[in-house]
């Protein structure tokens, strides 16, 4: 790692520079953004042919990437400053958020070759800080699910083991991360969607707080919980991504009009002064029952490692998250269901004509488009939102779930607040997914089994706390990634980045170097 | 559908599926009902645990974030083109969207 402004010694192999050192090569000449883009893209071409390989890619913008690297290159010799910390790196973009230029399909049927006619706030972010999108990420469709099994396109695979799940929703992006197809990657977590697939295929993604990106431009799935973060390699990488695209925008009625935490700093300050009088506090409720024991191992050595570091470690207590599961599959099918109204075959998407002898009215061609155009998990999900929204069943289904929402809030603001007999932690720490990741195909028939995926992920959602996942290690069991789950009261992303960063220096410190760059080679055969 | 008062959890039926379906706009295959009959029967045995302990004296929360709405100033400003709105229409006329028969032959 380099010092700010000096110019790093980047790898002959640029794909497994980090981001911050790209940039730095770029802004001080070693290295043209327009070469960081080519190594990528090659790179790309060579472990995602088609769909094979990882598949972490739905759609690859070669054209559009070189382009925006070479704007980044000519302003350079035109002698203009950087445009940001971090101008000219690469970054995957989920398939979720819409880009002009590049096709969006939210991983479902209904939008296949859906050209968006705007970009997302987040885009637009993106590339004012001279970003290089290389192109949109596989996901499960409208980023239900924990596996990308549910993509109409096929699954992504993990890197660390082909015949296994990159994690879900935002599967692709976490994929692409780790297979150095990209060094920097969007995602977007509604009950877990960017920590799980951090979590399995041992990369970093963070939630920020509800609210602090913008969501314009971002395909709705449920709206009380959806939240746009940032994904990476390292703890500064996605740091730095954060303070690009988080912010206060007026075309997001739920965006925080407050200043951006200042991360960046958060991620220096663990690197130099560690956790040291941190109070950390560990949630029972998960942990136990249905965490694997390679899990739990790698989550006690990285709690032990936070210890010995300087921090003060509480165990804590919130007994209403074993009622979060239950929760949030009622709120977040019951907004989906109406989210997804949306798809009526008439403004935008796919149109299908009813079966013959039906007669052919709005009604049945909205009717047969969406029977035609939305996969399995997507159906499940409108029906039961429809039955917990539908008269008589409201109450007792959606408004329960959200008084256990009031419940779980209430058991946050114990473990984080001081007064009133709180445990007055700065941060909380658990396991980020309760196993490593599966084989594909191992839970695609049992949707409860997949749902319990969320299981560590799924209160910090409902609270709309900013909550991230950093490795901890390899599982001893199975030898895959293990994801360290550091959650933060609202708009405390500083100490969380904080506890990440410093966790991650001290694992750099005993084992050599980062969880991603000891994933094994990875062949793909042509 | 079942009375809703009879029991707290009363078991879902290929009817009441159908009918949510249709509520929902959406056509299902006899394949279909049958599957997401078995398997939302169980999920709804599985989230009903919220009822255990909704007490009625707990204040719901909508948004984790307390919101108040928002509105602009009343300023023009571009919206999108009409060729760009209609670009990934599924078929468009004269400028318009061109969609089915939304009302029945009677009315």
């Amino acid at each position: 790692m380099t010092a700010a402004g000096a110019t790093p010694d980047l790898p002959a192999d640029l794909t497994r520079a980090s981001a911050a050192d790209l940039a730095a090569g770029i802004a001080g000449g070693t290295v043209s953004a327009v070469e960081v883009a080519q190594a990528h893209l090659d790179r790309i071409a060579a472990v995602d042919p088609g769909d094979r390989g990882v598949h972490a890619f739905l759609h690859v913008s070669g054209d559009l990437a070189l382009e925006q690297a070479a704007a980044v290159d000519a302003a350079r010799a035109a002698g203009r400053t950087a445009a940001s910390p971090l101008a000219g790196v690469p970054l995957a973009l989920k398939d979720i958020v819409v880009q002009q230029g590049a096709p969006a399909t939210a991983g479902s049927r209904i939008l296949e070759g859906w050209m968006p006619p705007y970009d997302a706030t987040v885009t637009t972010r993106l590339l004012e800080a001279g970003v290089v999108i290389l192109g949109k990420t596989n996901l499960d469709e409208f980023a239900m699910g924990s596996s990308t099994e549910n993509s109409a396109y096929g699954p992504s695979r993990n890197p660390w083991d082909l015949d296994r799940i990159p994690g879900g929703s935002g599967g692709g992006s976490a994929a692409a991360l780790a297979a150095f197809e990209a060094p920097l990657a969007i995602g977007t977590d509604t009950g877990g969607s960017i920590r799980q697939p951090a979590a399995v295929t041992g990369t970093v993604g963070a939630k920020p707080t509800y609210g602090g990106v913008s969501r314009y431009g971002v395909i709705a799935l449920a709206s009380s919980l959806d939240q746009v973060g940032p994904c990476a390699r390292t703890v500064l990488d996605t740091a730095l991504l954060h303070e690009v695209i988080a912010g206060h925008d007026p075309r997001d009625s739920t965006s925080i009009p407050e200043p951006v935490p200042s991360v960046v700093d958060a991620v220096h300050r663990g690197r130099a002064d560690g956790v040291a009088g941190m109070r950390i506090g560990v949630v029972r409720e998960l942990g136990g029952e249905g965490y694997q024991p390679g899990v739990l191992d790698s989550f006690r050595a990285a709690v032990a490692a936070l210890e010995a570091a300087g921090a003060e470690i509480v165990e804590v207590s919130c007994p209403h998250f074993r009622y979060g599961l239950a929760a949030y599959y009622l709120i977040l099918p019951s907004e989906c269901s109406s989210n997804l109204a949306r798809f009526d075959a008439m403004r935008y998407g796919l149109r299908v004509e009813p079966a013959a002898g039906q007669p052919v009215s709005a009604e049945t061609v909205m009717s047969a488009t969406r029977g035609a155009g939305f996969g399995a998990e997507v159906k499940r999900r409108i029906i039961l939102g429809t039955y917990a929204l539908s008269a008589g069943y409201y109450d007792a289904y959606y408004g329960s779930a959200q008084k256990v929402r009031t419940l779980i809030k209430g058991d946050f603001d114990q473990a984080f607040g001081a007064a009133g007999g709180g445990a007055g932690c700065d941060v909380l720490v658990s396991p980020a997914s309760p196993v490593t990741a599966f084989r594909l195909g191992e839970k695609v028939d049992d949707p409860l089994a997949m749902y319990l995926n969320d299981l560590a992920t799924i209160p910090g959602s409902l609270a709309g706390i900013p909550a991230m996942s950093v490795p901890s290690g390899l599982a001893a069991d199975t030898g895959l990634p293990v994801g360290l789950q550091i959650m933060a009261p609202a708009l405390g992303e500083a100490a969380m980045y904080r506890v990440a960063s410093a966790f991650e220096t001290l694992y750099v410190a005993e084992h050599g170097s980062t969880v991603p760059l000891s994933v094994p080679e990875l062949v793909v055969n042509p | 559908m079942t009375d809703p008062s009879s029991t707290a959890a009363p078991a879902l039926t290929r009817d009441d599926v159908a009918h949510l379906a249709h509520l929902a706009r959406l056509e299902l295959t006899d394949t279909e009902l049958d599957l997401y009959l078995d398997q939302l029967t169980v999920i709804l045995d599985s989230v009903a645990a919220v009822t255990e302990v909704a007490a009625a004296d707990i204040v719901p929360t909508t948004h984790a974030v307390p919101l108040t709405n928002v509105s602009r100033a009343d300023v023009l400003r571009p919206g999108l083109s009409r060729d760009a709105a209609l670009a990934g229409a599924p078929a468009a006329e004269d400028g318009q969207f061109r969609v089915p028969q939304i009302l029945g032959e009677e009315q």
